[in-house]
């Protein structure tokens, strides 16, 4: 229960905690296991980065993408080919006609308008249960657009802060919250979904299914802001859809699963990360259970998963095992 | 001078500590504008539409504008199912919210082609809606006395639409532009060999809308709006006596006309002469406000 209250907490914005060393919190296993690798020095962790490092794996990179991909093409070829198996656009869709609305677009609309109908009502709840199977905000990292064309411009940014042209400017991951909060007032106030005008999701949602216009300038504004300014700024501090799809992750029993055991705390995986602070836990001395989840902050994209050359990460679903 | 010795006060750790401070206030100063900025960014596209600065036509079936600002989703599903892609969604710089779906009837109306108003069915917040809750009240005149008949199913049993409230009403804006009232015919592709608006038209297909252009039309009198209209009852050529004391016909508006915005698309003059006015409501003395 603690646990699950810090990761919510560090979702919001908290730091993560370090455990006591002396407090009783770090489990006896993972401080044999800890004592373990102290002596175990035939294993030579140098020689697997290196490893790693020269043949990097990107397994589940590639079938997210192709995740990502196919989801987003299904959109434009149901208008497109009119094969109508998924209508709409990421806000609110029909899939082979059962309606399909994302959680934070219901939010707002929620908010603003203060009714809502039984489709609606349906549409919202069906994704709510598909997400907390899927793990909450895999929705980030498998199907959102902006994700994808944040995460290849990244590359740029991290080249340009390799040759030390740029600097990644870090922002209080709180802000993100307050968004969240501000987005919700501003709805229930104005009576219009005023997050929507700015959200370069559904902007980039429907110019891939109904033709590009104008709004895609401000999508193109914020990929400049995050290559030149701050890394993965609006996935990281502003947007209020990763956030509500984390709470909903806080119960998905879907996630990356880290153990101890094989870790050398090297922290190749926090250098790929979108939110290095769930994978705190790797750091040595951190952990205080042998296997642990990840917080529901991950967005399930794997890169960690490829990145780790020890197989310290894997993804996990709870209680599956004790099912078969 | 005697006195306690000061207490050396370590100089490594406030340095550090400083350090730290300095970088913490420097984030969250950032984080500061970053916040001020985004909400800027974010108010800036909502108040033009908020102020309502442009009149849109939004598609039938729609909620009064503050309603149907407040709960369309902006996933564009009414504009997937319109058979002549009369709904398009708003873009940054229209001033009609971004995403939101309005149709421009000029270049291409509603013309009810599909039948059944598919839009209102595939609207997933009831942004456009059948029937209207009880407490949405419906504005004075923006009800339609009965249901509005389709032309095209003038003989089926069922031959109304389901739609209870107009989109907008239909005003001869140019009475002197007017091909009727100047006693002009007119022949020909209604809006030239351009133009890529579609219409259904009953003896070509009933199901497959084809090019205006491609339907040329040959009339002694220029009566398109009248017989091109799809509602029966919304509007007719009445005979007036001009002021040369010579009899002149023009097209009067009906309180059955929903605001389709056919008689706009149609209308053969450059500007037209008849124009939808979007959200207007009828007057009992067949004046539109």
């Amino acid at each position: 229960m603690r646990r699950f209250v810090e990761g919510f907490l560090c979702m919001l914005g908290a730091e993560p905690k370090k455990p006591g060393q002396h407090s009783g919190q770090i489990s006896e296993e993972v401080c044999r296991i800890m004592e373990r690798k102290r002596e175990d020095k035939s294993r030579i962790k140098e020689h697997l980065h290196e490893e790693a490092r020269r043949q990097p794996r990107h397994a589940w990179r590639n079938r997210r993408w192709a995740v990502l991909a196919a989801v987003n093409l299904l959109f434009v070829f149901s208008f497109w080919l009119d094969i109508q198996v998924l209508e709409g656009a990421l806000t609110a869709s029909r899939f082979v006609g059962f309606h399909l609305i994302d959680l934070n677009a219901a939010l707002q609309v929620m908010l603003a308008h203060k009714h809502i109908i039984v489709n609606f009502v349906v549409g919202t709840f069906t994704v709510f249960l598909l997400w907390v199977l899927l793990g909450g905000r895999s929705f980030c990292s498998w199907v959102c657009p902006y994700h994808l064309v944040s995460e290849l411009t990244e590359k740029i940014h991290l080249a340009l802060v390799r040759r030390k042209i740029v600097t990644d400017h870090e922002f209080h991951r709180g802000a993100r919250t307050v968004f969240w909060v501000l987005f919700a007032v501003l709805a229930f106030v104005t009576g219009y979904t005023v997050f929507e005008t700015i959200s370069p999701v559904g902007i980039l949602s429907r110019a891939l299914i109904y033709g590009p216009g104008l709004a895609l300038a401000w999508v193109f504004l914020l990929l400049l802001f995050e290559v030149f300014w701050s890394r993965r700024a609006w996935c990281r501090y502003v947007c209020p859809i990763g956030l509500t799809y984390g709470v909903v992750g806080t119960i998905s029993p879907l996630q990356v699963n880290y153990h101890v055991e094989p870790c050398f705390h090297e922290g190749d995986c926090r250098k790929v990360c979108l939110v290095p602070h769930v994978l705190d836990v790797t750091i040595k001395g951190r952990a205080t259970e042998a296997q642990m989840g990840l917080g529901p902050d991950c967005t399930r994209c794997g890169l960690c998963v490829d990145a780790c050359p020890t197989g310290a990460l894997h993804f996990k679903v709870k209680g599956l095992s004790k099912l078969l | 001078m005697s006195g306690p010795e000061p207490t050396p006060v370590p100089r490594l750790k406030p340095v550090v500590s400083a350090e730290k401070a300095r970088r913490a206030r420097r984030k969250f100063i950032r984080s500061a504008v970053l916040l001020s900025g985004m909400l800027g960014v974010s108010l800036l596209g909502v108040l033009p539409v908020l102020r309502m600065r442009v009149k849109r036509l939004r598609p039938p079936g729609a909620l009064d504008e503050d309603d149907f600002l407040a709960s369309c989703i902006k996933c564009g599903q009414c504009l997937q199912v319109c058979p002549v892609s009369a709904i398009r969604l708003g873009d940054l710089d229209e001033g009609t919210g971004i995403g939101v779906p309005y149709i421009a009837v000029r270049e291409q109306a509603c013309d009810f082609s599909c039948d059944a108003v598919q839009c209102v069915l595939a609207c997933p917040t009831g942004a456009l809606i059948y029937t209207k809750p009880d407490f949405f009240p419906v504005r004075k005149g923006a009800g339609l006395a009965k249901p509005p008949v389709l032309k095209a199913r003038a003989d089926e049993q069922e031959p109304a639409l389901n739609l209870h409230e107009r989109m907008g009403l239909a005003r001869l804006v140019r009475p002197e532009a007017c091909l009727a009232v100047q006693g002009k015919g007119f022949s020909g592709p209604a809006r030239g060999v351009a133009f890529k608006g579609r219409m259904r038209y009953m003896d070509v297909d009933r199901w497959k809308p084809i090019p205006v252009r491609d339907h040329p039309y040959e009339r002694e009198l220029c009566d398109l709006c009248v017989t091109e209209c799809p509602i029966d009852d919304a509007i007719a050529l009445e005979a007036f006596t001009d002021t040369d004391g010579r009899r002149r016909f023009r097209p009067v508006v009906r309180e059955q006309c929903v605001g389709c915005g056919v008689c706009e698309m149609i209308c053969p003059v450059e500007p037209t002469a008849i124009e939808i006015e979007s959200r207007a409501v009828w007057k009992m003395n067949g004046e539109s406000v």
